[in-house]
């Protein structure tokens, strides 16, 4: 009791908070959010068309199931690409480096569309060559042509976010290594890649984030993603809410993504807090 | 079987003044995007670092939407839905009228929210490395509010945020490869025309990949000149 009106007395009470210029905005602008999202939820039960939907669902969720593994496949395989791309990245040979730094520049520099066009369509000119080699039946697929370019696309982001993360670790860390006798192999797994995958873990999560939002080109050279699906609703339908519904998923898609990362980044930067 | 340089020339054999147009309407379109994109984050990233908790919400939805659509689906959905409800409204007033959106307009528009909704990161992180003396000092020496942004904080703010600006510009050059879906003539488009109509799908798109790589090393060009002009003026002080 006594304690309660001591405090009560010592603080003085808090200012009130009036509707200043930039509350009133806020306000309004939220009202509009509001009004909006209201509107699409509205706009989304109004259209409810039972019909429809048992016709067209199971193409969402197959839409989304190809968009996953296309995204999937082609960050592990750039993955594994980007290893040897960022060995040759950082290494003293200049042809190594070289070439490294002219793939990285290329694939970083143009459009994923047009690397995407460049090998869906461009591969064409060159079938009887590849007919020969026994790869058309690889490059004949817009699925696996779609998963090559990204592949080779995000290789060379995934090789600078490796660069970059391995030479955030301090010189010193490796010369500690070399002086208790460490081999480069084991002081690069045991000492340098914990420290430098922390530093990895959000580009490499925002690298994602990006496949999957890139990923929606695909629907132009013909792979049935989410967005292929999306458009080929919507071209039987002229249901506008096709789109919203694509634009729903990918939202949620993206926003589990995004809270995931922040999730194990939170769990494995633990000893680094105080 | 004609040339590769003779499809690559100038003139009506050629493809390369269909593609010049293609990279024109594809600077433009860039250029055009740029002033509202960075206007929009400007104002989205003041929103975000008040001290008004409904701002920042309303702030942080925006970002949250415009940066988790794929850039594809929002032009879909600024193309059609533009449409849909411009249809709407003249037939209000002329039940037989129809309405063309332009894709250029719409390419813009779409562009534009989704380069001001990673330009407000940029902007909004600049802000915070801004001691807060810098506000208070601004006061002291009797500027209002309005002054205080314009005079002090702004020209420090363009410096810590242009490289991220600058990195952001890198990828709205790409991004405009986008509208080629739909219908404008950008360079990808062109290309495609040409691949379409000469077979040579590889060398034309390969053609346009390294007319975007020009671009994105002339944009360099730029943005160092435009770093080592800003940061002239910082060493001179």
């Amino acid at each position: 009791m006594s304690t309660v009106s001591i405090a009560s007395v010592e603080r003085p009470p808090e200012p009130p908070r009036g509707w200043s210029k930039a509350r009133i905005g806020g306000h309004i602008l939220l009202v509009f959010w509001a009004l909006l999202g209201l509107g699409l939820v509205w706009f989304l039960v109004t259209s409810w068309n039972p019909e429809l939907v048992q016709k067209y669902a199971p193409g969402y969720w197959s839409g989304i199931l190809v968009t996953l593994k296309l995204v999937a496949i082609s960050v592990v395989v750039g993955a594994l690409l980007s290893i040897p791309l960022a060995y040759m990245r950082m290494s003293k040979n200049a042809v190594l480096s070289g070439f490294a730094y002219a793939y990285v520049y290329f694939f970083r520099g143009t459009p994923l569309l047009a690397q995407t066009f460049l090998i869906y369509y461009g591969l064409g000119s060159f079938r009887p060559q590849l007919e020969m080699v026994g790869l058309w039946s690889f490059f004949r697929e817009a699925f696996s042509c779609a998963v090559f370019a990204f592949a080779l696309n995000t290789a060379a982001y995934q090789a600078e976010i490796l660069r970059g993360a391995i030479e955030s670790v301090p010189r010193g860390q490796w010369e500690g290594a070399a002086s208790l006798g460490l081999h480069k192999l084991q002081t690069l797994r045991k000492i340098i890649l914990p420290q430098a995958l922390i530093v990895a873990l959000r580009p490499y999560g925002n690298e994602v984030i990006l496949m999957i939002k890139g990923s929606a080109i695909v629907a132009i050279i013909t792979v049935y993603d989410l967005m292929g699906i999306t458009r080929l609703t919507y071209s039987r339908t002229f249901d506008f809410q096709a789109y919203i519904w694509a634009a729903v998923f990918y939202l949620i898609m993206v926003e589990i993504l995004r809270h995931a990362i922040e999730w194990i980044e939170e769990r494995i930067t633990r000893h680094l807090r105080r | 079987m004609q040339s590769v340089w003779t499809l690559l020339s100038w003139g009506p054999d050629g493809w390369s003044d269909d593609i010049a147009y293609g990279v024109l309407i594809t600077v433009l379109l860039a250029i055009a995007t740029l002033p509202v994109g960075l206007a929009i984050g400007f104002l989205i990233a003041l929103a975000k670092q008040s001290k008004e908790p409904s701002l920042r919400l309303a702030g942080n939805v925006y970002t949250t939407i415009f940066r988790g659509l794929p850039e594809l689906l929002t032009l879909f959905l600024v193309f059609f839905g533009a449409q849909i409800a411009l249809q709407k409204i003249v037939q209000l007033f002329n039940p037989t009228g129809t309405v063309e959106v332009n894709a250029f307009v719409s390419g813009m528009i779409a562009l534009g929210v989704v380069f001001s909704s990673y330009a407000s990161e940029v902007f909004l992180s600049a802000f915070r490395a801004i001691p807060h003396g810098q506000y208070e000092g601004g006061y002291a020496v009797g500027l209002n509010k309005g002054q205080t942004m314009r005079l002090v904080v702004l020209p420090q703010l363009i410096r810590i945020a242009l490289p991220g600006l600058a990195n952001l510009w890198l990828i709205l050059l790409k991004d405009t490869a986008l509208v080629s879906a739909v219908g404008l003539t950008d360079i990808l488009r062109q290309a495609g025309v040409a691949a379409r109509v000469t077979k040579h799908a590889f060398l034309f798109f390969g053609y346009a990949a390294l007319i975007y790589l020009v671009l994105a090393i002339i944009s360099s060009f730029g943005i160092n000149a435009i770093e080592r002009a800003v940061g002239r003026r910082e060493a001179s002080r």
